[in-house]
């Protein structure tokens, strides 16, 4: 399956050759979990575990709560709190699975912002990144369409505006509006169609975590050098490498376990520190809280589609030539999907012949900036559209397609990137110092 | 190893307060009062859940109700506590709940929860203290509940005496001045007067005191199981945190043949 050359699996007693001539599931999962694995991986690497992780997480406790829960507007809210209050353990696995949303997109952006510095998205490893952004598409609409399961205040509400962005579509906007809600507004046909989505779209997220894991197992991992295994004979290659079993599987679940020992403090002393105080008030449609705020993982790309509003020149452009079709609620909708669809492309939007960050001296600082930026953007989106957040969050909203659509093109060509080591094997050694010259005569 | 594990778990605690969003509302006041559940250690005070209890029934049942909450779980461990019989005689001499089945009023049981009461348009109290926040700052950024806590049951406090005196008339309606309330005007007459419940054994009943006990037993309502929560959550970490060393010691030692003395 791999393109590293290593060692396969070889059916011995006649038993195993039966299997393997019949289905091969025994090679399948050794290869996988004997993959070879660049050696040099530093601690960013050990989220996709965790992801692997928040992924069975969120389906089993769900599947729990789905055996407790009602999804009728009448009865959607008490049953939560039957959950809470009449279930056996069940106020835990609400809370786990409540906080384990958080936990998933935390893990799922420090993911992300790894690829981004380290170049994973590069050749040869584009159809993972594609992939990947299609995972993280799937988890934003299974986690948004969670939040309204419980039906309180922000629940509806938010329910409310995400759908009417895409009433904000020009011409098909309604009917799709329309198909979303199952009515003229958000009601019990909303909250059914969407408990049954949310249950479905993680089965849909799952395969292609398959998907995702199947691309980047046939080109190999990427590492911190962004140096290539070498790739020429099964020795060579395992002077850069080590199986994925234990060596990394080991490393992997002691970050787990560090990031558990966090993870399970926020949820047994302070479970809704990352939730809304609204949505312990059943939704009402009659009662608009004084703000609606998505969940915290939204909030980057929220304040992005406020951001646009009707007085910045770039959208009264843009309303211009297209003869208003594109109004500033539409450009809104069209910079939030874009700034995702920005990072979908930075394959492509990347020039540089070096993938590592490690060695561009000048990308170092913008990819900084950028963190800086997705963190501001986070704050601002939280924030009430006044000034001067409007402007801040104009400001920050700028710099994130400039730098994916002006700055990663730009560096490519002017930047001149810093010698690279050789080989992975030479990188390891210069951190670890070399095993010969470590373990002496015993 | 540890330095770089420490970046990478800062990076994602970083992740988490910037996270934290709070709407905030205008210029209130909230007081940060000193409740004995406060940190993850804290638990609730037995005593003042009763006495809440107490003033729950003899004044804000008149106008609010209790209604995702059963009336057993009084007599929970983590909670007032009461003996079963005293759950028993306390539901059937407080309330009368409407039986579908006998299609009449009867004396309520332990099996019911507490009635709805919304007949003055009065908000259910069973999640109050959760539907609050009490802190929001700095800037917004709901850093100091980490600290102080959501404030849930410190708004609730807070607005029982937070009444200024000062009343105006809107539309038909009084409204009184409270600086807890959002907008300052709130429609509620101070429900709280001093000395106005008497306690079996004498606990002090000036307003701030029956503010406090009223809203420890609101927290308790709307988080029943707290206790058994931040049981779990202290077990779970100290588990995790024996897993972690010891996964750390395995990795340290399945690696230390292909690493030689750490040169930077």
């Amino acid at each position: 399956m791999s393109g590293i050359p290593h060692d396969h699996y070889e059916p011995k007693s006649g038993a195993e050759k039966w299997l393997h001539s019949r289905l091969p599931i025994v090679g399948l999962i050794y290869d996988t979990i004997m993959i070879p694995t660049p050696k040099n991986l530093n601690w960013w690497w050990i989220w996709g575990i965790v992801l692997a992780f928040c992924l069975v997480l969120q389906i089993v406790t769900g599947i729990i709560l789905v055996m407790h829960y009602t999804p009728h507007v009448d009865m959607a809210f008490a049953s939560i709190e039957h959950i809470m209050r009449n279930v056996n353990g069940g106020h835990m696995i609400r809370y786990v699975h409540m906080n384990g949303a958080s936990l998933f997109f935390v893990a799922v952006y420090i993911h992300i912002f790894r690829g981004l510095f380290y170049g994973s998205y590069k050749a040869p490893r584009e159809i993972t990144w594609i992939v990947g952004m299609l995972i993280y598409l799937l988890m934003m609409g299974t986690a948004f369409m969670g939040y309204v399961l419980p039906w309180g205040q922000m629940s509806f509400w938010g329910a409310t505006v995400i759908t009417g962005l895409f009433g904000a579509i020009p011409f098909i906007g309604e009917p799709i509006q329309t198909l979303l809600l199952g009515g003229p507004a958000v009601d019990n046909a909303t909250l059914n169609r969407f408990f049954s989505l949310h249950y479905l779209l993680p089965f849909v997220i799952a395969a292609l975590v398959i998907v995702h894991i199947w691309a980047f197992h046939t080109t190999g991992n990427n590492n911190p050098t962004g140096v290539d295994v070498r790739k020429g004979s099964k020795e060579e290659a395992e002077k850069d490498t080590l199986p994925f079993w234990p060596y990394f599987v080991i490393k992997d679940f002691l970050g787990l376990a560090v990031v558990l020992v966090v993870f399970w403090a926020i949820v047994g002393f302070m479970p809704n520190y990352l939730g809304h105080p609204d949505n312990y008030i059943e939704a009402n449609p009659l009662v608009t809280p004084a703000h609606i705020v998505p969940e915290w993982y939204f909030l980057p790309f929220y304040a992005i589609l406020r951001a646009f509003t009707g007085e910045v020149w770039v959208v009264q452009f843009a309303s211009f030539i297209t003869g208003g079709i594109v109004d500033a609620k539409f450009f809104g909708v069209l910079a939030m999907f874009g700034a995702i669809i920005a990072m979908a492309l930075a394959p492509w939007l990347d020039t540089s012949m070096v993938r590592s960050g490690k060695y561009r001296p000048q990308f170092k600082w913008w990819f900084l900036l950028l963190v800086i930026d997705f963190f501001a953007l986070m704050w601002l989106g939280a924030m009430p559209a006044e000034e001067p957040y409007a402007s801040l969050s104009l400001i920050a909203s700028a710099y994130w397609f400039g730098y994916f659509f002006v700055i990663l093109p730009l560096l490519g060509v002017i930047e001149k990137p810093e010698a690279q080591p050789a080989t992975i094997e030479e990188d390891f050694d210069a951190h670890y110092g070399k095993k010969s010259e470590a373990t002496p005569a015993e | 190893m540890l330095k770089k594990l420490a970046t990478g778990a800062a990076f994602a605690l970083a992740l988490i307060p910037a996270a934290a969003f709070a709407a905030g509302g205008g210029e209130q006041h909230i007081e940060d009062f000193s409740f004995s559940f406060e940190g993850p250690f804290g638990s609730y005070d037995q005593n003042q859940l009763q006495r809440g209890l107490q003033i729950y029934t003899e004044v804000c049942s008149a106008c609010h109700g209790l209604k995702l909450v059963p009336i057993r779980t009084l007599a929970d461990e983590g909670g007032p506590n009461l003996p079963d019989d005293q759950v028993r005689a306390y539901a059937a001499e407080n309330f009368s709940v409407y039986d579908a089945e006998l299609d009449e009023d009867r004396p309520a049981k332990p099996t019911d929860n507490f009635p709805v009461n919304d007949a003055l348009g009065a908000p259910d109290l069973s999640l109050m203290a959760k539907a609050r926040a009490g802190f929001h700052g700095p800037y917004g950024l709901g850093l100091n509940q980490l600290f102080k806590g959501m404030g849930g049951a410190e708004y609730i406090a807070s607005l029982m005496t937070g009444y200024t005196g000062k009343t105006k008339e809107e539309a038909g309606t009084t409204f009184y001045e409270n600086t807890a309330f959002p907008g300052g005007w709130i429609s509620m007459a101070p429900p709280l007067d001093d000395e106005q419940v008497e306690f079996i054994d004498g606990h002090a009943n000036d307003v701030h005191h029956l503010a406090e006990d009223v809203s420890a037993f609101l927290m308790w309502t709307a988080e029943p199981k707290m206790m058994a929560r931040k049981q779990a959550g202290l077990t779970g970490v100290l588990f995790l945190t024996i897993l972690s060393v010891l996964l750390y010691l395995t990795n340290k030692r399945l690696w230390a043949p292909h690493k030689g003395k750490k040169t930077s």
